[in-house]
């Protein structure tokens, strides 16, 4: 089992460090999933890897998992899941706002001075 | 007494809630109460740091769980000054916002009260793991900021700086789960403790944590080769949300100063001292990239973020030093290049929308309006970021290059600071001189570019325009302020550097709180 859960997280991270590497944002998005897949594998595992104990107190119980990496797991799979919507949403605007999905950042001769002005009309929506 | 600890993480998240479900719809009101409770802020950061000033750090524990197994905030001199400047950058801020930025997009002050949230908690916290939830809230507080106002370029950049985060946050949590695995724990009191009798197999797997932290908190501070995310990300966000971004790196110096010198201090046995080899020479070459980088922009905000990358260089210098003389040098300089930051990225913004199509090019353009004043305010905030006399920056400069005058490597330190103090002086002087002294004549076809005429044309000094020119001379005064009161400032670090020094005391107030203060706690 150690070796399985091992090979699991390298694999998985190597997954997620080779797409990250990709020059478009669906890939670069896919690798964050697998890194995030990894680090959570990877905390679990942390606890060590039990079978069959309880991780909270059972008079029959012989021995004990731990439970706090079992809750970091859970606070990192939920950032995790919110933080990847998220870039999700971002990625999609970025398409539709620019027309390509491409990563690098072209930057046309006239927003070359770093656009400050854009939404200068005050035509954004009003809060 | 101690549970006022709690209440800089409370108070901005009440106020942003209120902002999202009562006040959406009233920007007028979500201006007054984002204000009135960046006041309180700054009341209550002033007052919690008169409390720490007293120099016994206090605890507070989270739901009364006692200290290795519940969340800790922990008060002491050093959290309540982060405190004290986050409030005073913050305070400016938002005043500058609710002069037009803010309605630009949506729940800008719900976001900054977010990132308050997660600022704050993140100097308050004693666990590791909470650090790492205290950073994820301001960071994705931050990404709202930085996508404030919306446009291609700002999204594409927006894609980097949040890809950027997600693998450091992940690379925090492989950190922390190395931590863990070894040693059991993850409050920084309880760790100090532990790191110092970890068993001799363990060791190497323990480095190898600590060193993955390290990764991640020179990612958070813009240390070389890890700081290319930050002049894309600062230069294509909104002013504002700029000038609220410097106490981010800040938080990532704060939290090395912080962890490596309590759990990986010099005096924990054989893991001490694990990443003082590596901070001071990535700090110079910081340092030497941010000056080249400001020699070479062609546009005020790359200049403005690329001078933010020497500061932290410098910054980290000081910090990289991991001593009583070397840690009163870092506040001092953290404080100084915050202000001095915030006012140059507000600054470039009143210049850019004043120069009509030119921006903040560095390029000649037609005189425009309250040039003088904002060329006077950008001249002594330059003087103060590039570290010349009289300002804030050269006493910082001072104290560094004095604090590093025993280390092995100070001929090699001077060398680098002095010569990217001049960099910094001639890239910063010649991008003044084109903007305020090389005007070309108005265009005269009249109609033809209505952008530039009517940028050109002097506008009068109403509220809209005297407000955030008064928040950036208010923040170059508090540079000027922190030279004028250098004595009592560095004295007041000093304290500070010798509390952090005394890192029993510190774990004392965790791991054994006396009962007095337990029962008062409660």
């Amino acid at each position: 089992m150690e070796l399985l859960v091992a090979s699991g997280t390298a694999v998985m991270t190597a997954v997620g460090i080779y797409l990250l590497l990709r020059g478009r944002t669906f890939p670069v998005i896919l690798g964050l999933t697998f890194l995030s897949y990894a680090v959570n594998v990877f905390l679990f595992a942390m606890g060590r890897l039990a079978i069959n104990r309880p991780p909270i107190i059972n008079p029959l119980a012989e021995g004990y998992a731990d439970p706090l990496p079992q809750a970091l797991v859970l606070t990192a799979i939920v950032i995790s899941f919110g933080m990847t919507a998220l870039i999700v949403v971002l990625a999609l605007r970025g398409f539709l706002e620019s027309g390509t999905d491409r990563v690098d950042l072209e930057i046309l001769p006239e927003t070359a001075p770093t656009g400050t002005q854009e939404g200068g009309d005050m035509a954004g929506p009003r809060s | 007494m101690t549970n006022w600890i709690v209440i800089p993480t409370v108070l901005p998240a009440m106020t942003a809630a209120l902002l999202i479900l009562a006040l959406r719809h009233h920007l007028r009101r979500q201006r007054i109460v984002s204000v009135g409770a960046a006041v309180l802020m700054l009341a209550l950061a002033i007052w919690l740091f008169m409390l720490a000033s007293d120099g016994t750090p206090r605890a507070y524990f989270l739901g009364n769980w006692p200290a290795p197994f519940g969340i800790t905030l922990v008060l002491d001199r050093l959290s309540a000054t982060m405190l004290l400047l986050t409030a005073v950058l913050a305070l400016a801020v938002v005043l500058y916002a609710s002069a037009g930025w803010d309605r630009k997009g949506r729940h800008f002050h719900a976001l900054l009260q977010f990132q308050l949230l997660g600022v704050n908690g993140a100097f308050l916290t004693g666990d590791l793991f909470n650090l790492f939830v205290f950073f994820e809230v301001m960071l994705i507080a931050s990404y709202g900021l930085m996508l404030h106002g919306g446009g291609a370029p700002r999204l594409k950049a927006g894609f980097h700086y949040v890809a950027i985060n997600l693998v450091a946050s992940t690379l925090f949590l492989f950190a922390v789960g190395l931590i863990y695995a070894v040693t059991g724990t993850l409050n920084m009191a309880d760790l100090a403790v532990k790191v110092a009798e970890v068993a001799a197999d363990d060791q190497a797997l323990l480095k190898t944590g600590a060193v993955l932290l390290f990764v991640v908190f020179a990612t958070k501070a813009a240390l070389v080769p890890l700081h290319w995310w930050l002049p894309t990300a600062y230069a294509a966000t909104s002013a504002p949300a700029a000038a609220m971004f410097m106490i981010m790196t800040k938080v990532g110096a704060y939290t090395i100063i912080r962890v490596y010198g309590l759990i990986f201090g010099a005096d924990a046995g054989p893991l001490g001292a694990v990443v003082e080899p590596l901070v001071i020479p990535a700090a110079l070459v910081t340092l030497l990239v941010g000056a080249v980088g400001v020699l070479s922009s062609r546009n005020l905000r790359d200049l403005v973020c690329f001078s933010v990358i020497a500061s932290m260089g410098n910054l980290l210098i000081a910090v990289g030093l991991f001593d009583g003389v070397g840690t009163t040098a870092a506040l001092y300089y953290i404080i100084h290049s915050t202000l001095t930051g915030a006012a140059l990225f507000l600054l470039v913004d009143l210049i850019a929308t004043r120069r009509g199509k030119r921006l903040d090019g560095l390029a000649p353009a037609p005189e425009f309006a309250n040039q003088t004043l904002l060329g006077g305010l950008f001249f002594l905030a330059a003087i103060g970021m590039v570290g010349l006399p009289p300002l804030s920056g050269f006493l910082g400069k001072l104290l560094i290059l004095d604090a590093t005058r025993d280390a092995p490597q100070a001929v090699l330190i001077w060398t680098v600071v002095l010569g990217a103090s001049l960099l910094m002086t001639i890239g910063f002087a010649r991008a003044g001189s084109v903007i305020f002294w090389n005007n070309v004549p108005p265009p005269v076809a009249t109609g033809a570019n209505p952008a530039d005429a009517g940028a050109a044309t002097p506008a009068a000094m109403t509220a809209g325009v005297a407000l955030p020119i008064l928040v950036v001379a208010l923040l170059v005064g508090g540079t000027a302020a922190l030279s004028l009161g250098a004595g009592p400032a560095t004295r007041a670090f000093e304290a500070t550097s010798a509390q952090l020094l005394d890192r029993d005391a510190y774990i004392r107030a965790v791991l054994a709180p006396d009962a007095s203060i337990r029962t008062a706690e409660r």
